[in-house]
């Protein structure tokens, strides 16, 4: 099973495809329940606090807008998990709270720069090519190793033996 | 001794089926008994609960039609004050937008899904020749009466 990101970040339909091939999606909800479900959250309506640019400046210097670092923030330790990549060109809902266009460039510059495979399709505007939107992501999915790599499953037993001794 | 607390997770439930309506969906999670929470929505549904159950519910949910039926996370839990309607005066909710958008997509990428599993079924078919069998001769059938 391999941790893939997705762009757009919030996208219902990648996160299905993602899941439903048997690969784990790094979405931005699951970073948001991590904030808004922690004990934690002293406001209810905010949840990014100042904290949270600081966080950021990992990925973005301290001239970028705070919103850029705040939203950084959330999916820098995503793209640090990332082992594939699926990313829509186009997609016709880039307003919002995904709308930020500086962020958006920097997520995509830092998944590609990663060395991880990544596909690069455009958004369908028809049913042909939803087709082939479809079957080029199946193909992308089917092609990533769905076990874990042997390196990690002795990391893994290790880790547990350890816990064990303890 | 202290009780350790589930993961809660809340997940939505897309139905974009010519045979599963979101209220079907309710019902066979209602009829399921799990301890988990349910909102019908214009879309589907919100499912939210300890993480074990919802998993497993929304695998059952999503057999109803696999390929029709969609499902993603989501950060809030439902009727949460930050995102409710009720508590933010009306008005389509933060994040509603881009779901509106993908869901008109969703019957293309469902009949994509159909395309795919049917060559899937003609390789296999292809290897071993046999009968058609009664089972799949009446899903046919219902398939058909369904449109």
């Amino acid at each position: 099973m391999a941790k893939v990101f997705i762009y757009p970040i919030n996208s219902l339909i990648l996160a299905d495809l993602v899941e439903r091939f048997g690969h784990k999606p790094l979405t931005m909800m699951s970073q948001i329940r991590g904030k808004v479900t922690s004990l934690s959250l002293d406001s209810p309506p905010i949840n990014i606090t100042p904290e949270d640019p600081k966080l950021g400046l990992k990925y973005a210097a301290i001239e970028v807008p705070a919103g850029v670092r705040g939203r950084m923030s959330l999916i820098g330790p995503l793209i640090e998990q990332t082992e594939a990549a699926i990313i829509v060109e186009n997609p016709p809902t880039d307003f919002g709270c995904v709308g930020c266009n500086r962020t958006n460039e920097l997520t995509k510059y830092l998944v590609r720069s990663k060395g991880v495979p990544v596909l690069e399709v455009k958004y369908p505007e028809s049913d042909e090519e939803a087709r082939d939107f479809v079957n080029e992501i199946v193909a992308f999915l089917e092609s990533l190793p769905k076990e874990k790599p042997e390196d990690e499953k002795v990391e893994e037993k290790e880790s547990a033996e350890k816990e064990d001794k303890k | 001794m202290t009780e350790t607390k589930k993961e809660e997770i809340t997940k939505y439930i897309v139905i974009s089926s010519d045979k599963v309506l979101p209220s079907d969906a309710a019902m066979k999670i209602y009829e399921s008994e799990f301890p988990v929470t349910v909102k019908e929505t214009c879309f589907g549904l919100i499912v939210s609960g300890a993480k074990d159950d919802v998993e497993t519910l929304v695998e059952k949910i999503r057999q109803l039609d696999k390929n029709h039926i969609f499902v993603k996370d989501r950060g809030f839990p439902p009727g949460d004050e930050r995102r409710c309607r009720a508590s933010r005066g009306g008005g389509p909710r933060p994040g509603f937008h881009f779901l509106r958008e993908e869901v008109e997509m969703l019957p293309a990428i469902g009949a994509a899904l159909d395309e795919l599993e049917e060559k899937e079924c003609l390789m296999e078919k292809s290897k071993t020749k046999c009968r058609l069998k009664t089972s799949d001769l009446e899903k046919v059938i219902e398939e058909e009466l369904a449109r």
